[in-house]
């Protein structure tokens, strides 16, 4: 890498110019890019780099025969999950061309025939990008999206700061440097109608002149990327994507609100952030964009990293700061508020991962660009999550307004294996289920708080007639149970029992008066709790039985799991006729119970059986039959 | 590996330098404590409590809030199978019923040679790969249980080769 020296403002734009040069593909350069986000390297990714790697050294005179320079670049997420590995391949003055689902084999015939021989593999090819900004734009799943926060995951590597530079970055910065007062800034955030990414939705620009007001001479601000909801990964991608997107957006509010150290809350689970954070923050400093006398301004700004430590009332903000202070990370009451008494007693801004990197941005364009996207209240994008049962898993940035239905069925593809949309959870553990009714609900913080559910992180679990709903209920409930500080009794003792009903109800125990119950206790859980945990604790039981009472009523009633999932009321067995004996379900079985010779009919062991449902799924020729179990002798004398 | 009677107190002091003086440095130092140990050993929690001028109660109070800190011995690998909402519906509890049917521990435990440790963890942000899991850093995704397995597998090579 260039060695790098220290800016001034003056240098930015002539160094931003090299930067543009150096990212804009020369005749004859040729880029193959791979994603190398967790997602990328989860489904296999470091194999496939080095598989590609490798093939290149191989044909290097061929490569140099034809007069090409290729380059490997490792980039972050572009947000289609289910189809990593991906690979593209981007001939300078061509638009870049994406091959899904790549093994090392096909990584292998990728080099050998397109990189090196200029032929496209075109029946591996699943998209071409013509224009950064609006990638794949021929495609349903792609053509409502908007990127302003994904904007350059995928396309930089998010280990050289010359990339971010080259795609406008750190031009904010340069804009409020030049000539913008603190409370210019302040009000451009504030024209742009930002709010609050991280789950609430407050908005930003009221919260940073609180914290700009307060009095006192030492100020900080936070980043939260403690990203707690068991189902969401847009701040991961963000931060491994795009790191100084976000460090870009700290300096700008520090400078705002008049800080000069601020920290960035990451949770340890994700150590690919951390680490990609950690380079960033490097560069940064070394070039003069971060620490003391940044770009020669005299404005100073220290960041530094706090990794989480494994629990998820961490993600509220009192316990937040609590944590990078080393204690035991409880929330308090508040007020008082961050903006006057946060880190050290101090006046103290904390924003979302999300919220933090949609700032530059707003500086760039102007605050009435970013208000020109969403709706009248709800201001610019959301990136959403998108997994369980949704064909296309992965990350969707969408303007605000946007209906659940053109998220799960254009932009998601609808359900996985055609089967039936049953609802979609939102928001997390804080959050609620949406059934097939509300699919045209639009997207926005007080559309969904309308119908019980909330925007929280951004987390959707697409969920289908497959899954138990009682279930689902108990498994949140069993999560912030857990997670539950015990600070306070509402949200300690409430918890658990309530959690105790929904274990008794999945076992077939549940008693007339379970449901009501669940419901009054729900909401005294949610008017008595100290923080936002236990406040929104219950939704997700109070929202699947308004939404789905008769799953509850089938389970205490008729002691039946209408999806097929609660282990004491089901059993499997092998239905004859149409078991062909190919072994699929012996081979999932996970506790021996399914057995057979190949060809022949098989059968399932109740006594070894762990009503897993596996082998319901595996199952090519629907030859496993879900029933009620038998009725235990016992009761059947009773 | 073998933690004797005797408590080498040498790493712990270089951390402690590292962070004197610091405000805040408890959670950061217990974290490079359990990265260099492995787990938190007993006599290091009341090292780390007199250098850091506080008293014993408020480390221990520390440790054992934060799920990510250990006070027992844990193995060679860390294996966190994803329990999170994705992979709850997608099937996460099948992958750790497979292993730990297969390694003979319950969540939480390490195996009798030291090798494995099963931990269950809460999204490992994967999701769209999901079912999840984590061996060290690495993680995993679209698993069966066959391929949990597979997984592991490798790692036991990998350790196997490493002895010889
Ligand atoms: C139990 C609980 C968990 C939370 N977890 C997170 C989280 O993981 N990430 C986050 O950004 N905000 C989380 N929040 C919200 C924060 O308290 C806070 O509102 C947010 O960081 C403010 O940033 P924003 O205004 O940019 O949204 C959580 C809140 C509660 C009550
Ligand atoms: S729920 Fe398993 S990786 Fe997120």
């Amino acid at each position: 890498m260039t060695s790098a020296h220290r800016l001034t403002l003056r240098d930015l734009p002539a160094y931003r110019t090299g930067c543009e040069q150096g990212y804009r593909l020369q005749p004859g350069q040729v880029v193959i890019l791979v994603g190398l986000a967790t997602c990328g390297l989860a489904a296999g990714g470091a194999d496939v780099a080095a598989a590609i790697r490798e093939e290149l050294a191989s044909r290097q005179p061929e490569v140099c025969a034809a007069g090409r320079q290729v380059e490997v670049r490792s980039t972050g997420c572009l947000g289609l999950c289910e189809q990593e590995v991906l690979v593209d391949v981007h001939f300078a003055g061509q638009p870049r061309l994406t091959y899904a689902h790549v093994t090392p084999d096909l990584a292998r015939r990728i080099v050998a025939e397109h990189v090196v021989g200029g032929r496209p593999i075109e029946n591996r090819i699943i998209g071409r990008i013509e224009d950064e900004d609006h990638p794949y734009k021929d495609q349903t799943a792609c053509a409502k999206q908007v990127r302003i926060v994904l904007a350059n995951c995928g396309f930089i590597d998010p280990e050289r700061i010359e990339h971010y530079v080259a795609r406008g970055g750190y031009a904010g910065l340069e804009r409020v440097l030049q000539g913008l007062s603190p409370a210019g800034v302040i009000a451009e955030v504030k024209v742009s109608g930002l709010r609050g990414r991280g789950g609430a939705g407050f908005p930003t620009g009221l919260k940073w002149e609180f914290a700009a007001r307060a009095a006192g001479d030492k100020k900080y601000v936070v980043c939260n990327a403690d990203e707690g909801d068991p189902g969401a990964f847009m701040d991961r991608s963000v931060l491994e994507g795009d790191p100084h997107a976000v460090i870009e957006g700290m300096l700008i509010g520090a400078y705002a609100i008049g800080a000069d150290e601020g920290y960035i809350y990451c949770r340890a689970e994700y150590p690919l952030a951390i680490k990609r954070l950690r380079v960033a923050i490097e560069q940064a400093e070394a070039l003069g964009l971060l620490g003391r006398n940044i770009l020669g301004t005299g404005f100073g700004f220290e960041l530094h990293i706090k990794e989480g430590a494994g629990a998820f009332v961490c993600g509220e903000e009192t316990a937040l700061m609590a944590s990078i202070m080393g204690l035991r990370g409880t929330p308090r009451p508040r007020p008082p508020f961050p903006a006057n008494r946060g880190l050290w007693d101090k006046p103290t801004n904390i924003n979302n991962v999300e919220t933090w990197a949609n700032v530059p941005r707003i500086l760039v364009r102007g605050g009435a660009w970013f208000a020109g996207i969403g709706t009248e209240r709800s201001k610019g994008t959301k990136v959403f999550a998108l997994t369980g049962k949704i064909r296309n898993t992965g990350l969707a940035e969408v303007p605000m307004g946007i209906t659940l239905r053109e998220i799960v069925y254009e932009i998601g593809g609808g359900i996985q294996n055609d089967r039936q949309y049953k609802a979609v959870q939102i928001g997390g553990p804080s959050g609620g289920c949406m059934p097939a009714s509300l699919l045209d609900t639009p997207v926005d913080y007080d559309s969904l708080v309308a119908a019980g559910a909330m925007m929280g992180s951004g987390g959707m679990v697409v969920v289908d007639e497959g899954t138990c709903m009682v279930d689902l209920a108990r498994f949140f409930m069993a999560f912030v149970q857990s997670e539950s500080c015990g600070k306070c009794p509402p949200c300690r003792v409430g918890t658990r029992l309530m959690l105790e009903t929904l274990e008794r109800i999945c076992a077939g125990e549940g008693q007339p008066g379970d449901i009501d119950w669940l419901v009054d206790m729900g909401r005294k859980i949610k008017a008595f709790s100290l923080c936002g945990l236990g406040q929104t604790a219950p939704n997700p039981v109070l929202t699947t039985i308004q939404y789905f009472r008769d799953e509850y009523e089938a389970h205490i009633r008729d002691k039946t799991c209408p999806a097929g999932v609660c282990p004491a009321l089901v059993s499997f067995g092998v239905i004859a006729d149409k078991c062909k004996g190919c072994g699929r379900c012996i081979k999932v079985c996970p506790s021996g119970a399914a057995s057979g010779k190949l060809k022949e009919v098989h059968s399932i062991d109740a006594a070894l059986c762990i009503r897993c449902g596996a082998c319901f799924e595996a199952c090519k020729f629907e030859a496993i039959e879900r029933g009620q179990p038998a009725a235990a002798p016992a009761e059947v004398a009773g | 590996m073998s933690a004797g009677p005797e408590f080498d107190r040498t790493a712990l002091d270089r951390i402690l330098a590292a962070h004197q003086g610091r405000s805040g440095a408890l959670i950061p130092v217990l974290q490079e404590t359990q990265e260099t140990y492995g787990y938190l050993p007993r006599p290091a929690l009341a090292i780390i409590a007199r250098s850091l001028g506080m008293p014993v109660s408020r480390v221990y109070g520390v440790a054992t809030f934060y799920a990510q800190f250990h006070l027992k011995p844990r193995g060679r690998h860390i294996v966190r199978v994803c329990l999170g909402t994705a992979c709850h519906v997608r099937g996460g509890e099948r992958i750790l019923e497979q292993l730990s049917a297969s390694l003979g521990v319950a969540p939480g435990d390490t195996t009798g040679d030291l090798l494995f440790t099963l931990e269950k963890v809460a999204c490992l942000g994967a999701c769209g790969l999901s079912p999840t899991m984590m061996v060290d850093q690495a993680t995993y995704g679209r698993l069966t249980p066959r391929a949990a397995l597979d997984v592991l597998e490798r790692y036991r090579r990998g350790a196997a080769e490493v002895a010889t």
